[in-house]
């Protein structure tokens, strides 16, 4: 079978209230990834965008930026969810063989909503919705019900929130560097306990664009292809009771189909670089496990011994993550612009040297009712 | 309209404020009609109950999420359960929650149940929760057929 290639990238600089307009962004990242792809308008045949109503304060928001992408009197679809699906969607569009360079784009103004109104409607509106959850408390509920299954503590979680924040200084489209220590963590307002504010991701607006293509295209335009060696996504049950929220068995499946198509037996020896959708400090540990880099309960001491540093085994969100810049369901997509970029040894001064094999990943729904498997290499 | 440097702030560009309202009516389904039914009539929590994995579901529905098996039977449960999370939301955003903050919250595996119920928790100073407590449904007085007919869970009175 035909090798998929990721052949450019481009995203935003992360900020709370950007003041360009939702197609303003589009366009950005648009430009910039086909730049970085060395291609022109000319050559993308299909595109996939990636935003939602809600978020955007439109219906059919996708058939709003058709224009900033590129899409006008293209073949053109959309994802409302997370941006590793609309890369996902963007690779079946190739491996259908009708198409050979997609370009994925995925914009989001978080800001410009409410975001607890907006994440309460995710909800049955005639059961949990009307108790007010959002994506906040209902995180809580998941992180008290992991730490109380494995005995998994707050500094451990403060310490995954101190390494991001941290990493987020090496990364120029970051939107919360910070020199924070885990008492700071531990001592911030409590939002809904035991999440803290150091515990959850900001709210950013961004946009971030990635172009895909077949092997014949990557070869003759790419000179700086990542190769797709791998992809799985599962999701879990709806409501929130008929989950164990201390484990994640769909990001166990996902991780299985990634893995056993890219070949990756031992994920903590085969992988150079993970990026995780780490939308609260708890989230990274526990997808750690899910993902395999560890047995249940055992991400905590990981990271206690710094296993996912800059200079571990294993570093764990180099660019800091979602803690340090969350453009909802952008976020997924620029874990995969981060990983090429890891790959193609152009990440800066968050670049793990020699990375040859990254990881990137994405969740959609509550507490990570569905996730998406990346596994990337040069 | 002129556009003035007043109106453009700091960015240089407008920001334009707004409001989307979107009234809706959902069907509750056979499974949640009969579900409100029972609470808002008999103060009785039913579950519907799979033929293969024998999982008794909260909310009640139609089909099996683990076996895609069609459920028609129906088991009542206790109204005494175990308490597996909980949280207490401090911020306020009035639009979407039914009383201010504090608002103590929490997963309850009601006895018969294989699912939890998320719903308040009241009547407990919330520094006493902690996870595996006994918990115990109080009903709403007056109850209209929706998930509030539960008011809130609380630690169960020994």
């Amino acid at each position: 079978m035909d090798r998929m290639a990721i052949v450019g990238v481009a995203q935003t600089k992360y900020q709370r209230r950007n003041p360009a307009s939702h197609a303003e962004l589009s366009y950005e990242v648009t430009r910039d990834a086909l730049e970085d792809a060395g291609m022109t308008i000319e050559d993308v045949d299909n595109t996939v965008t990636v935003c939602n109503d809600f978020w955007d304060g439109r219906t059919i928001s996708s058939m709003a930026i058709t224009e900033a992408t590129g899409s006008h009197r293209v073949p053109t679809t959309n994802v409302e969810g997370d941006g590793t699906y609309g890369a996902l969607m963007g690779l079946m569009r190739i491996l259908s063989g009708h198409h050979r360079v997609t370009l994925i784009v995925a914009q989001s103004k978080a800001s410009e909503g409410i975001p607890s109104v907006i994440t309460n409607a995710m909800f049955d509106p005639l059961y949990e919705r009307m108790l007010g959850l959002d994506a906040i408390n209902s995180s809580a509920l998941q992180m008290r019900q992991y730490m109380s299954k494995y005995g998994v503590t707050e500094e451990q979680c403060a310490r995954v929130s101190v390494k991001n924040h941290r990493n987020a200084r090496n990364n120029p489209y970051a939107h919360l560097p910070l020199d924070i220590s885990v008492e700071d963590v531990l001592r911030s307002r409590v939002l809904a306990d035991p999440i803290k504010m150091l515990d959850a991701s900001p709210v950013s607006d961004g946009a971030c664009a990635i172009v895909m293509t077949d092997e014949s295209a990557a070869k003759k335009k790419g000179k700086k292809a990542v190769w797709i060696e791998g992809v799985g996504h599962c999701a879990d049950a709806y409501h929130l009771g008929d989950r164990d929220l201390a484990d994640s068995p769909a990001l166990e499946a996902a991780a299985r189909r990634a893995y056993s198509m890219a070949g990756v037996n031992d994920p903590m020896k085969d992988i150079d670089v993970a990026e995780l959708y780490d939308a609260f400090s708890y989230m990274e540990l526990m997808w750690m496990e899910g993902l395999g880099l560890c047995r249940q309960g055992e991400a905590g001491a990981m990271v206690d011994k710094g296993v996912t540093e800059m200079k571990g085994k294993l570093p764990v969100n180099p660019s800091g993550g979602v803690l340090s810049a969350h453009a909802v369901q952008v976020a997924g997509l620029a874990r995969i612009a981060e990983a090429v970029l890891q790959l193609r040894g152009e990440a800066g001064a968050r670049q793990i040297h020699g990375a040859k094999r990254a990881l990137a990943h994405g969740i959609e729904g509550a507490c990570g009712q569905g996730h998406c498997v990346f596994v990337l290499g040069k | 309209m002129a556009v003035t440097s007043e109106d453009l702030g700091n960015t240089g560009t407008l920001i334009y404020p707004s409001r989307i309202k979107l009234p809706y009516t959902w069907h509750a389904g056979k499974a949640g009609s009969r579900f409100y039914q029972g609470l808002r009539d008999n103060c009785r929590i039913c579950g519907t109950k799979c033929p293969q994995c024998s999982w008794v579901y909260l909310p009640p529905r139609e089909t099996c999420p683990r076996c895609y098996r069609i459920m028609d039977e129906w088991v009542e449960v206790s109204n005494v359960g175990t308490l597996l999370t909980f949280t207490v939301t401090r911020y306020a955003v009035p639009s979407i929650q039914p009383q201010e903050p504090p608002i103590a919250m929490g997963i309850v595996k009601l006895d018969g149940a294989s699912s939890g119920l998320v719903h308040l928790l009241g009547g407990v100073d919330v520094s006493e929760l902690r996870v595996g407590m006994r918990m115990q449904v109080v009903f709403r007085e007056k109850r209209q057929g929706n998930y509030l007919d539960i008011e809130y869970f609380r630690p169960l009175k020994t």
